[in-house]
């Protein structure tokens, strides 16, 4: 039985509508609130860095305040000296840059995880799919936060918390009436702020995208437990092949990502990014590793878009 | 113009079938109520409509597929889910900006006028507000959306009699301007009466019944007659009859008034004595068979009294 409801309306004076004039929004507007959005629902994405940042500022003050004079003096002193004592006045800002970064990275592993699992928990999906905002330009925006936002967040950050540091340490040794001269000359933190920001922009968003567009992947498709889902089965498979093929090409395959090409190792980058460059950008952009991860990503974007956009929401 | 045009919409999820190839058209400016037991497909339809669902047969929204051309839908389409979509970790003036940022046809003065009726705080988050508060809140964003067609399922869940009573008054008053159209959902039939223009009933993914307010206030009447009365009542072929306190209660359609007078007493029926007389009974329509009315209707009712 088919009935319909198609009895005519009876007639309305059309000629009264006034049509409202319906504000143009770009795309680019969309995008934008749109990140802002994530911003307020994810405020770890700041707070934890500057939390970090503030407790190492704390730290360090302490501890340049309490250092002994005669090791702050062979401390500033350039030459041998330094490496014999095992204080390089390089390191509490090396150790600060690398602490931010874990910091951020754990923050980028927690928040793409749960951005597209999150909205579908809480059920509040059902109200952003009420809104003119396509699922290209939401997903977009929330992958944006671990490939754009928090590179560039954790670099200013860590900028700051450095000019900080130095600020501190050259105030402590002026009042306690030591020589600056090492300090203001023989830290290399502009270059290092150089290094860091071709680091985090090379390895955290163009290197790891296609781990950040897997994890949002998995978050979009995920009925539950999506850090299990995103971790398990790469491994699950690794093991199998180790039992059954007696290699272990995904282990590798897997090492690969997480270590960074050649050259660039992820952790001598963090912890001593003094004097040498980790890899030539031109090196970099010919390694094909760099290349199929970012095809590999868009293809994990694409998919998390099409699962946005055509599963049934709950 | 034709809102919403369905022909042969059918959605099934395996074996079960949710839309039995339903037809459907509801004109601009209708307030359709859409009505059905738990399961029967209201949502599934619903769905549809806003592009949430893959279906098969022909559907048609304000002119768009809303399947494939959902994008461009919904900067003339509202809906409210449910109450309890709104994110919980959002301020309430930071939904307001974020809606007024992204949505074309959003007046901002509208949901201020619209919020400053109620006791909700600017400052406040979704999560500190009653459940009262956040149906006011994301109706006020709703309500304030220029749209050509809102959906509201079930939108007054789990609230209070006067929230309710209060809800369908302002949208009626504020927000529907006969250039709109809304498709309303609601297990408090009796309530949304007096706003809907046309009924639909669904069952088991099928229309089952579907007409006009002004159809349904000239076509159905109720009898309350005494059994004394009953087989002449009987011979009128009604499409329902149950019994409360000894006297029998019949349905009838399209019966004049005056034949039912002299058996008793007439009044025009609510919806809900419509709705359990088409789907309470499994086997209508069978006008001599006294109905097994397993479950008393006031059920369905109970609200309204």
């Amino acid at each position: 039985m088919t009935p319909q409801t198609d009895a005519l309306p009876t007639s309305f004076p059309d000629a009264e509508r006034t049509t409202t004039a319906v504000a143009h929004i770009s795309e680019a507007r969309r995008l934008f609130w749109s990140i802002r959005r994530e911003l307020w629902e994810n405020r770890a994405i700041y707070l934890a860095p500057l939390a970090v940042a503030a407790f190492i500022i704390l730290g360090f003050f302490y501890s340049v305040a309490r250092m002994p004079a005669d090791i702050m003096i062979t401390s500033s002193v350039n030459g041998v000296e330094q490496v014999h004592h095992g204080l390089d006045p390089i390191l509490p800002y090396t150790i600060a840059a690398g602490l931010l970064m874990g910091t951020t990275f754990l923050v980028a592993i927690f928040y793409s995880l749960d951005a597209l699992y999150g909205e579908r928990r809480d059920r509040s999906i059902l109200f952003w799919k009420s809104l003119p905002v396509s699922d290209l330009t939401t997903v977009l925006s929330k992958a944006a936060i671990p490939l754009v936002l928090l590179p560039l967040l954790t670099w200013a950050v860590t900028v700051v918390t450095q000019a900080i540091m130095l600020l501190i340490n050259l105030s402590v040794f002026h009042l306690r009436g030591l020589d600056t001269t090492a300090l203001r000359t023989g830290l290399p933190l502009t270059q290092n702020a150089m290094l860091l920001l071709y680091h985090l922009v090379a390895i955290h968003a163009l290197w790891y995208a296609p781990i950040w567009c897997w994890f949002l992947l998995v978050s979009a498709w995920a009925r539950r437990t999506p850090l299990l889902w995103a971790t398990l089965p790469p491994i699950v498979l690794g093991v199998l092949e180790m039992i059954t093929l007696h290699s272990g090409h995904v282990f590798e395959f897997l090492k690969y990502r997480i270590h960074g090409p050649e050259g660039s190792d992820v952790f001598s980058a963090n912890m001593s990014m003094s004097s040498h460059m980790p890899l030539a950008p031109t090196q970099f952009l010919s390694t094909p590793g760099l290349w199929t991860g970012l095809a590999l990503a868009a293809v994990f974007l694409a998919a998390a878009i099409q699962l946005r956009r055509y599963r049934n929401p709950l | 113009m034709i809102t919403i045009q369905a022909t042969g919409l059918h959605k099934s999820y395996g074996s079960a079938v949710a839309l039995n190839s339903i037809d459907l058209n509801v004109a601009e400016g209708r307030i359709l109520g859409l009505i059905g037991p738990n399961g029967a497909g209201k949502t599934t339809l619903l769905n549809a409509i806003l592009g949430l669902t893959a279906y098969q047969g022909e559907l048609s929204v304000l002119g768009r597929n809303p399947w494939t051309q959902r994008d461009q839908l919904m900067a003339d389409v509202a809906f409210v889910a449910d109450v309890a979509v709104l994110p919980r970790w959002m301020r309430v003036s930071d939904a307001i900006d974020f809606v007024a940022g992204i949505h074309p046809r959003f007046d901002r003065a509208k949901a201020e006028a619209f919020l400053a009726r109620t006791t909700i705080k600017r400052t406040s988050k979704v999560r500190e507000l009653s459940k009262g508060m956040v149906a006011q809140l994301h109706l006020a964003l709703v309500m304030s959306i220029d749209a050509r067609l809102l959906v509201l399922d079930e939108p007054t869940l789990g609230l209070d009699i006067l929230f309710r009573k209060q809800f369908y008054d302002s949208l009626l008053n504020d927000y529907f301007d006969h250039h709109r159209t809304i498709v309303i959902t609601t297990h408090q039939i009796d309530e949304i009466q007096y706003i809907l223009t046309d009924l639909l009933f669904i069952d088991r993914g099928n229309l089952v019944f579907g007409c006009s307010m002004d159809d349904f206030d000239t076509r159905y009447l109720e009898l309350i007659t005494n059994p004394a009365q009953l087989p002449a009542a009987r011979a009128l072929k009604p499409i329902q009859e149950r019994q409360t306190f000894g006297r029998s209660i019949l349905l009838y359609d399209r019966v004049p008034r005056e034949q039912l007078a002299p058996l008793g007493d007439v009044r025009t029926p609510s919806i809900a004595d419509v709705f359990v007389a088409f789907i309470g009974n499994p086997n209508q329509p069978a006008p001599y068979s006294p109905p097994p009315v397993p479950n008393p209707p006031s059920s369905y009712t109970g609200a309204a009294q």
